[in-house]
């Protein structure tokens, strides 16, 4: 079976399947960088004392905690243009999901962090005069950052391999890619191999990084 | 320059302050002590509105702190506090804590801000420790840190809430030190501590505090030559007795 395994497929294509590990990459780190800042201010209105503005959040996060990623995908993907009404193409609409869908789990990460930022540091703040902006500014969401980046890069990196479902509507990225050319060429063992390979590296890599960080933030 | 006027708070159903009422005149040392769940830190927060209160009220300078309308932060601001955890901000450099409001809060420009900070460092003898994190200081020296970080704010007023019982106690004096310097430069100081030589120095005033309640409110000379109640007087022999 591995007899004609046939590596030059791979090169001949690589063009083409960095193209899509390209779009795989601004997918991630749009949803990453779109999602944390939605995910803070949500956050921040959970946590708020205004009964309205804390069960709204709440609501938000609930909601697209139970619901399938894949569904949300779809969702995007047929509804955006009726609400934009002109057709924004595949890749904003899942755009758009990822970012909202990632912002509902770092809201719960990062009310955690803010969470785990001690009463009397906030008390501190307040007695200097700063205002409830300012303290969580430059006090707090600082602290309850770098509290949470381990566990913001693990999400981090289940994203990663999430966005490997744009699949479902035929955005082209690194898996929809490798898919083509193994369809065209017909080299299915190869590509998906290679695609297993990839997806290995790159997130074995960064849990690897994950764990060099909780160890240096135990110190 | 702050009064407090039949001051009650209460944590759902269990009351924490009682009927509390005193005052501290400008340039005054008031030093609060008191059994551990007495209420004296309690009281203290409630002078700059860190801790809210049902009844009474309170003054700093003629403005109501308990008033829906006054402005708190800028309230705060001229009220310097130091906490029992120092409370610096961990993630900042030493300099970084003590420019922050200055920067923020007063709207200082850099270079101004910075000069204080130094001047501060200075005063508080930590000058060559400005860019150090506050982790890489030793417990006495991080109060002290945190000491010139209120004074920053240029306050008309210091709140000590027990700034010296997370210390080892071969930091305590290095800490009291400076205090007792603030207290003959005439700062208006309360103090909510056990270290009745502090109160004993420079205090002109002492309230003791029990169950919630201001039970003594005297000059430290009554507090500490004539009879008090019977509360005060175990409580003084228990933290005199070594």
């Amino acid at each position: 079976m591995f007899g004609d395994f046939d590596t030059a497929v791979i090169f001949d294509n690589l063009h083409f399947l960095l193209e899509g590990m390209q779009l795989t990459l601004v997918l991630t780190v749009v949803a990453i960088l779109g999602g944390l800042l939605l995910g803070t201010l949500l956050a921040l209105a959970r946590l708020s004392p205004f009964r309205v503005v804390s069960f709204c959040a709440g609501s938000y996060v609930n909601f697209f905690r139970s619901m399938p990623l894949i569904l949300v995908i779809f969702w995007f993907y047929f509804m955006v243009p009726h609400i934009v009404g002109r057709p924004v193409g595949g890749f904003y609409s899942v755009l758009v999901a990822f970012v909202m869908f990632e912002a509902a789990y770092y809201c719960e990460i990062m009310r955690a962090g803010i969470q785990s930022v001690r009463k009397g540091q906030i008390y501190a703040g307040q007695a200097l005069g700063l205002t409830y902006g300012q303290n969580m500014r430059y006090v707090v969401l600082p602290q309850a950052f770098r509290n949470m980046v381990p566990i913001l890069m693990t999400q981090a990196i289940i994203l990663f391999q999430d966005t490997s479902l744009v699949y479902v509507v035929g955005v082209k990225d690194f898996l929809v890619s490798a898919d083509l050319v193994a369809n065209r060429e017909n080299r299915i063992l190869e590509m998906f191999t290679t695609v297993a390979l990839v997806y290995f590296v790159i997130c074995l890599s960064g849990s690897l990084l994950v764990k060099r960080l909780q160890r240096k933030f135990a110190k | 320059m702050i009064e407090l006027k039949n001051v009650s708070k209460w944590y759902d159903d269990f009351q924490v302050l009682d009927n509390c009422s005193t005052q501290v005149e400008k340039g005054e040392v008031v030093v609060v002590c008191g059994p551990s769940g007495s209420g004296k830190s309690t009281l203290i927060k409630c002078v700059n509105g860190l801790e809210p209160f049902q009844k009474g009220e309170v003054f700093v300078d003629t403005i109501s702190v308990g008033d829906k309308e006054t402005d708190l932060p800028k309230l705060r601001a001229s009220i310097g506090m130091v906490f029992q955890n120092f409370e610096l901000f961990p993630h900042i450099s030493v300099a970084e804590n003590i420019k922050l409001a200055q920067l923020k809060v007063l709207g200082r420009n850099e270079d101004e801000a910075s000069k204080n900070a130094l001047r501060l460092l200075e005063r508080v003898g930590l000058a060559d420790q400005a860019d150090k994190h506050p982790a890489q200081l030793s417990g006495g020296q991080q109060q002290r840190v945190a000491i010139a970080r209120a004074l920053a704010m240029d306050p008309i007023a210091m709140l000590f809430d027990e700034p010296t019982s997370a210390l080892d106690p071969e930091m305590i004096n290095e800490v009291l030190d400076v205090m007792v310097e603030l207290a003959k430069d005439g700062m208006t100081m309360m103090v909510v501590t056990h270290e009745m030589g502090f109160a004993r120095r420079v205090a002109n005033r002492v309230i003791f505090m029990d169950e919630g309640r201001i039970e003594e409110d005297c000059t430290k000379e009554e507090f500490f030559n004539t009879t008090r109640g019977e509360r005060a007087q175990i409580f003084l022999s228990k933290i005199l007795e070594h």
